[in-house]
């Protein structure tokens, strides 16, 4: 079984945020990257359903040339292989991301499609909710987006996607696309010989062609910050009467 | 401006964002609301209170349950032949995924998570799950868009005819492939996303055992118990019950964070609560400086103080 992973560099979640001079992307400076939280799971859905089923992993990031590192790990954590298509590292659409990441899996897949091709659910940070769903039905391939669980056999994969009261259950015949969600795993780290191993890996790269279809980045904005006074109730439990009476204005007693 | 607003049900019971997104809608212009599937009828029910002057239900014998091919097939089948100057749906799981794929069979630009469509031609939409936003260019025969749910209070009593007309949808038997094939009822009752107030813990619980007292307090109080990033990851929680920008969404009365200490990708998960409460021994953390009220002390000593208290008042 062959599965490809889609991947996009962000910047590590939880680091403070801010923009650059003209507002048309973050400020790198000081920040550490890493692979989109989504994707990151699915790298390791994809690593776990080929080693049950004697399969491969390829990863495939469209970013700037730095996101070499982002496909490296993926190779540490047990992907066999990685491809970048290299950008000038400004923001492209969506529109230009499906488009692009279409071209480049034909590129993959000139001896026949992936079995399995994951999306992350959403990017952390543009959050378009949709580079995943346009790449398949360019590819004329069933998608499910919001996945929590995988799994394949005799040629169907099963999806399971959460709901709040419920679990969907989906069944596609392979090949397919799916968009991954954080929580289907944990992660694993990646062990010394597994960098090691990556580090020896070749990047195969392809540069991609840029058709820009929108909506189009005009600026980002950083939202206007709610003043809070906060009320300290106290320093220890006999706060507890307080904070019940707070619950009890709110309605909740 | 023809407005038409995908309406998501499950098996005949609207999702309350779709509420949200005909609020929106009909500052827009005439509204049309899109009904698919089993349960179409009852979930039409009321939508003109919100402010569908029209209500289309789609139906064919394929509909039988939620599938993104077929419910995109059916909602490009009514907008195209009605002339649609704008389709959006609420920023859900469904209504992001059936948006997404009607902007792909139509080739046309999406936007997810829209705040604002202040001027023509330009769009205001969450970047980083709401930590940023983005303005950008959207100027589009028909515009294809999400709402942020929560970003808009949804209110009813606006009169509008909700006049309900049928439009049968040609399908082909393929887009039934991606269609739910069967469900697992995981919770019965209030949900995370529904609770009143969700008690939720962080780091500072230290295990999984110690969210047996956030249990014991929820239950109490009528809430769901929630939870940030590190619990997850630590394995002391499901991941269903985690709050935040790759968890769930939450805008409850009442929001009791225990333990946490406010990252920027948690505080967007939560920020549309009425009231945030925070128990933190950390003066500084962002979650106690952001919060309404808050109690600077160990949350092992004040949560079992807390519990005896709601019982002494019930008793």
């Amino acid at each position: 079984m062959r599965i490809l992973v889609c991947i996009k560099r962000v910047p590590a979640p939880g680091a403070k945020i801010n923009l650059t001079g003209d507002a048309q992307a973050i400020d790198p400076t000081n920040l550490g990257f890493t692979i989109s939280p989504h994707e990151e799971c699915a790298v390791e859905e994809a690593v776990q359903q080929a080693e049950q089923h004697d399969g491969s992993v390829t990863v495939l990031t469209l970013g700037p040339a730095a996101a070499e590192e982002q496909l490296r790990s993926a190779l540490a954590v047990g992907a066999d292989a990685a491809f970048l298509m290299p950008t000038d590292g400004s923001a492209w659409d969506p529109m230009a991301t499906a488009r692009a990441l279409t071209a480049g899996i034909g590129e993959l897949e000139t001896d026949g499609p992936f079995d399995l091709i994951f999306f992350g659910n959403e990017s952390a940070d543009s959050g378009g909710y949709q580079v995943g769903i346009r790449v398949a039905r360019a590819l004329g391939r069933p998608m499910v987006n919001g996945i929590k669980g995988v799994a394949v056999s005799n040629g169907v994969v099963t999806a399971r996607r959460e709901t709040a009261t419920s679990n969907e259950v989906f069944e596609l015949p392979l090949p397919a696309v799916l968009g991954i969600k954080e929580g289907i795993n944990l992660p694993r780290y990646p062990t010394l010989k597994g960098r090691m191993a990556a580090k020896k890996k070749e990047v195969v790269s392809s540069i991609p062609e840029h058709r820009p279809g929108g909506p189009e980045l005009i600026r980002l904005l950083t939202p206007p910050q709610q003043t809070t006074t906060t009320v300290i109730l106290g320093t220890g439990p006999e706060a507890a009467p307080a904070l019940v009476d707070v619950l009890e204005e709110a309605g909740i007693l | 401006m023809s407005v038409f607003v995908l309406v998501e049900h499950d098996r005949g019971e609207v999702e309350p964002a779709s509420l949200e997104a005909l609020t929106f809608a009909r500052t827009r212009g005439d509204v049309t609301a899109v009904v698919v599937g089993e349960g179409a009828d009852q979930a039409a029910a009321g939508l003109g209170g919100y402010g569908a002057s029209h209500i289309t239900i789609a139906t064919n014998e394929l509909l039988a349950d939620y599938g993104p091919d077929a419910w995109a097939d059916a909602l490009a089948q009514v907008v195209g032949a009605a002339g649609a100057t704008e389709v959006l749906a609420a920023g859900t799981d469904r209504g992001n995924e059936v948006i997404a794929q009607l902007a792909a069979r139509l080739d046309l630009p999406m936007a997810a998570n829209v705040l604002e469509l202040a001027k023509p031609g330009e769009v205001l939409r969450l970047q980083w799950g709401g930590s940023l936003h983005e303005l950008a260019a959207f100027e589009e025969p028909m515009l294809l868009y999400t709402i942020s749910p929560h970003s808009i209070e949804a209110t009813g009593g606006a009169g509008a005819s909700g006049t309900v007309v049928e439009q049968p949808i040609e399908l082909d038997e393929s887009a039934t492939v991606t269609m739910i094939k069967d469900r697992v009822t995981t919770a019965e009752g209030i949900t995370l996303a529904t609770a009143p107030i969700v008690v939720s813990g962080g780091r500072g619980m230290g295990s999984a055992e110690a969210f047996d007292m956030l249990e014991e307090l929820a239950d109490l109080v009528g809430g769901k118990v929630g939870c940030s990033r590190v619990v997850t990851n630590n394995g002391w929680r499901n991941h269903r019950d985690q709050v935040g920008q790759t968890g769930t969404v939450v805008a409850p009365d009442v929001y009791l964070a225990c333990g946490i200490s406010g990252a920027i990708q948690h505080w967007v998960g939560m920020m549309n609560a009425k009231t945030v409460i925070a128990i933190n021994t950390d003066k500084d953390a962002p979650m106690v400086t952001k919060a309404d009220y808050a109690i600077v002390a160990d949350l092992h000593d004040v949560v079992p103080a807390l519990i005896e208290e709601v019982k002494r008042r019930r008793a």
